[in-house]
């Protein structure tokens, strides 16, 4: 463990951003007991306030507290990528798995399958999710995890596919293991660090995923989100500029932060690259 | 022999290794000298240098790890480690020239054989278009490729091994070079290719008189085509010499254990039982692989395993000998049913393998084990040792206290530490992964074990000693084994009987002795002649001292 945090270290983009992603994680959890019992949606002020005045970050056109909003929305969007990546993920690697260790009838049926999800657009298919479903935290997270979890197949595939021909793999095998234990005890621990790597890098695009629904105000309505907020202060965007642009770095900060931690995952993680 | 200036004098050349690497230089004040009409044998086991050394003389030393330190190489009386590039990369391809080992991949795969070849000459010569498409074909039919003007045309993918590497000496050769450097031209060759391309060497040496720098680890090859020899270990030179010097009377301890470690061709059969017990028999087993097809192109039928009949005798070996391509290794995998046969059946004490069910077969397999060939890829990385052996008794019920301590004394059996057992894989040497790839095996106390190529990736004094201890577990343990190997002079010292197969067809199948004293098939005869060094007789083992094969 300490050899794989020496590596990790040694990329200095992805400990920074490792920094900023664990401050962001820290005042989403930490955050809504400052604002005790208000609300992102409590009207806290005047209208328009501008930042560093009697709020630090001022208020929208409603006079709602704009930092209670981002604090809010950091835990949504926290929230929704990481939900909907371990969903993907989980999709992902069943079927990828089952397609690649089996091969044959079943590899092309759950291959065509994932095709044909690659096939549609995935953000419209995203938008198409949600508005049947009627938007609310949960149908967000499926709609994200139904769009993300193809790529997250195929590098599965790919790896148990080769990992299925090793012959260590065939060496369990012929010892008489059960296909159960073959699978889970010695080909996933094998390519666990890049379904990690792709993980990693699924959060970043389920955030922005997310953020661009609720910009178009498919998101539960009830939440505080980025998306939501950047959206709602557009109309607004010549008068208090700030009240897109705060939400709007936010995203940009989260996001940026969740790549370099990912590759840095990757150098530190992905055997060829090390010495 | 040299009757000029050398072509080639290196002088106390050291190369350093980067601070991470386990030994400070690769090569230490290595010194040799090349004359303009000679080859060379540069022989040593994997990490001796010989191919580090190699690459320092065409300046190709992989940057910026690796830095030549101190020395100089004389090409022709120029120290190529003190020339500007322009004039190294003059003298590469005109005055000195390379070959590597595979040549699929030193070959561009997306052009031809003759534009690839033509690039050389356009870079170097002012010749025109057609004289140069003209020397391209002469050249191509002095390395002996048929058609040689349709080859021009041909793209890498559709030649034979050996093809693609008579066209990577033509393009060696092409601007008559005054040294080519081969590193293992010929090792991923099958021996009845390698054969071909070693006299192609030796005659195009002789007639253009090229001094050959030759680096090989195997003896075998030595003794075919060398005039003199230099051994190398950890970086240097510990002896140097002629042919017949190095090769019968060598001095240096090192070498004299190199040499002794190279099996000899003499089979080296026990008695078996002819009542001994069939643990094994396999019939009419029939494998045909199906590639390619889809949209407008035909499938492509493949036949691995044709009909092939063997039948193991308790305590037997069984030795199945082929080139790659024969099928031996997907016969071996289709008995213990890792690729499933189409026809046929593998009987095991009365019951059929092939008919099992999956659930079935589960606990049948414990009874023929496998070792593989690939010692770094056949053990799980992530997996501890102890852990990995005792693994298969788990499965099979046995209690984990139990398994771990039988375990530990397989460990010892096979000649490791059992404190051993805490370890990773990648904390151990090929021929160590390859005792505990034994281990593993044996934990299931199997009746048959299969060794696919126990041994072809290993160095030639590792080979030895795990030869040794897979014949001496056989003999302790009375076990029946099915040995798949390419490599005759292994399959002497093991096996009982021979099966050789071609094509997925046994051609000839008897006792071991039988077949080495007057083989009866005529590509068993092409196999056994095809056999580098056969005319060479190890110094420790013959009697009298016979010369080496005198061509």
């Amino acid at each position: 463990m300490s050899a794989f945090l020496r590596r990790f270290m040694r990329n200095q983009a992805a400990f920074a951003g490792l920094l900023v992603l664990l401050a962001i994680v820290a005042v989403a959890i930490a955050g809504p007991s400052l604002f005790l019992h208000a609300g992102p949606f409590e009207l806290a002020g005047p209208p328009f306030s501008p930042p560093f005045g009697r709020y630090p970050l001022g208020t929208d056109m409603l006079g709602r507290n704009e930092l209670a909003g981002l604090v809010y929305g950091a835990r949504t969007s926290l929230l929704i990528g990481l939900a909907a990546t371990l969903f993907a993920t989980l999709l992902g690697v069943v079927t990828g798995g089952l397609a690649g260790y089996y091969g044959g009838a079943l590899d092309h049926a759950l291959m065509r399958v994932t095709e044909m999800f690659q096939t549609i657009p995935s953000f419209l298919f995203a938008i198409l999710v949600v508005a049947i479903l009627s938007p609310s935290i949960r149908t967000v997270i499926l709609a994200i995890a139904i769009v993300s979890w193809p790529p997250m197949a195929r590098l599965v595939r790919g790896e148990f596919r080769s990992l299925r021909n090793r012959e260590f793999v065939q060496a369990c095998i012929a010892m008489g293991m059960s296909d159960t234990r073959v699978i889970l005890l010695h080909v996933l621990p094998n390519c666990v660090s890049s379904i990690i790597v792709t993980g990693s890098l699924l959060v970043a695009t389920a955030i922005l995923t997310e953020s661009a629904l609720s910009f178009l105000g498919l998101s539960d309505p009830n939440v505080m989100s980025w998306g939501f907020m950047v959206g709602a202060a557009r109309d607004f965007l010549q008068r208090a500029w700030w009240l897109c642009a705060i939400p709007g770095v936010a995203i940009l900060v989260t996001v940026l932060a969740i790549n370099l931690v990912g590759d840095g995952l990757n150098d530190a993680l992905n055997p060829r690259l090390r010495h | 022999m040299a009757t000029s200036s050398p072509i080639l004098d290196v002088r106390g050349l050291t190369v350093d290794l980067p601070p991470w690497a386990d030994r400070p230089q690769a090569v230490s004040d290595v010194s040799l000298t090349l004359a303009r009409d000679e080859i060379l044998c540069v022989v040593g086991e994997s990490g001796s240098g010989k191919s580090v050394m190699a690459r320092a003389v065409m300046r190709l030393l992989p940057q910026p790890h690796l830095r030549a330190s101190a020395g100089s190489i004389l090409l022709d009386g120029e120290d190529v480690l003190r020339l500007s590039d322009a004039r190294m990369r003059e003298l590469r391809g005109r005055r000195v020239s390379m070959i590597f080992q595979e040549p699929m991949t030193a070959l561009n795969p997306v052009k031809t054989i003759g534009a690839q070849i033509e690039e050389v000459l356009a870079l170097h010569t002012t010749l025109r278009k057609r004289e140069r498409v003209q020397r391209i074909v002469e050249m191509l039919a002095a390395v002996r490729l048929p058609n040689a003007a349709h080859l021009v045309d041909a793209y890498p993918h559709q030649l034979s091994g050996g093809q693609r590497q008579r066209a990577m000496i033509a393009m060696a050769l092409i601007l008559e070079p005054a040294l080519v450097i081969a590193d293992e031209p010929t090792t991923a060759l099958d021996v009845t290719t390698q054969k071909g391309i070693l006299a192609l060497f030796r005659e195009i040496q002789r007639a253009r008189h090229i001094g050959v720098l030759f680096i090989t680890h195997d003896f075998g090859v030595v003794a075919d085509i060398a005039d003199r020899v230099a051994v190398m270990q950890h970086g240097r030179v510990v002896e140097i010499g002629t042919r017949e010097a190095v090769l019968n009377a060598p001095a240096h301890p090192y070498t004299q254990a190199l040499i002794a470690a190279v099996p000899s061709l003499e089979p080296h059969a026990r008695r078996i039982a002819p009542d001994a017990p069939v643990v094994l028999r396999v019939e009419r087993l029939e494998k045909t692989y199906h590639s390619g097809g889809g949209f407008g192109r035909g499938r492509r039928v493949v036949p691995a395993v044709r009909s092939v009949d063997l039948a193991i005798r308790h305590g037997e070996t069984l030795g199945v000998v082929g080139e790659s391509g024969s099928g031996k290794s997907t016969l071996a995998r289709c008995i213990v049913r890792l690729v499933d046969a189409e026809r046929g059946a593998v009987l095991m004490s009365g019951v059929d393998l092939m008919r099992l069910s999956r659930r079935e077969l589960r606990k049948h397999r414990r009874q023929i084990q496998t070792v593989f060939q690939d010692p770094y890829g056949s053990l799980d990385p992530r997996s501890r040792i102890g852990r990995l052996i005792a693994e298969g008794p788990i499965v099979h019920g046995v209690p984990e206290a139990e398994a771990m301590s039988r375990a530990y004394a397989l460990l010892e059996l096979v000649g490791l530490d059992r404190r051993s057992a805490d370890r990773f894989p990648h904390e151990f040497s090929g021929g160590q992964r390859q005792r505990i790839g034994i281990a593993r095996a044996l934990a299931l106390e199997p009746a048959v074990l299969i060794a696919d190529e126990p041994v072809s990736a290993l160095d030639v004094s590792v080979q030895a000693q795990v030869l040794r201890l897979l014949a001496d577990i056989r003999d302790r343990l009375k076990l029946s084994m099915l040995f798949i190997t390419h490599d005759l002079r292994v399959a002497a010292q093991v096996c009982d009987t021979i099966a050789v197969m071609r094509a997925g067809e046994i051609v000839e199948y008897g006792a071991v002795g039988d077949i080495f004293a007057s083989p009866s098939h005529p590509y068993t005869r092409e196999l056994f002649g095809a056999v580098p060094g056969r005319h060479w007789r190890h110094p420790t083992r013959a009697e009298s001292h016979s010369p080496v094969n005198p061509t």
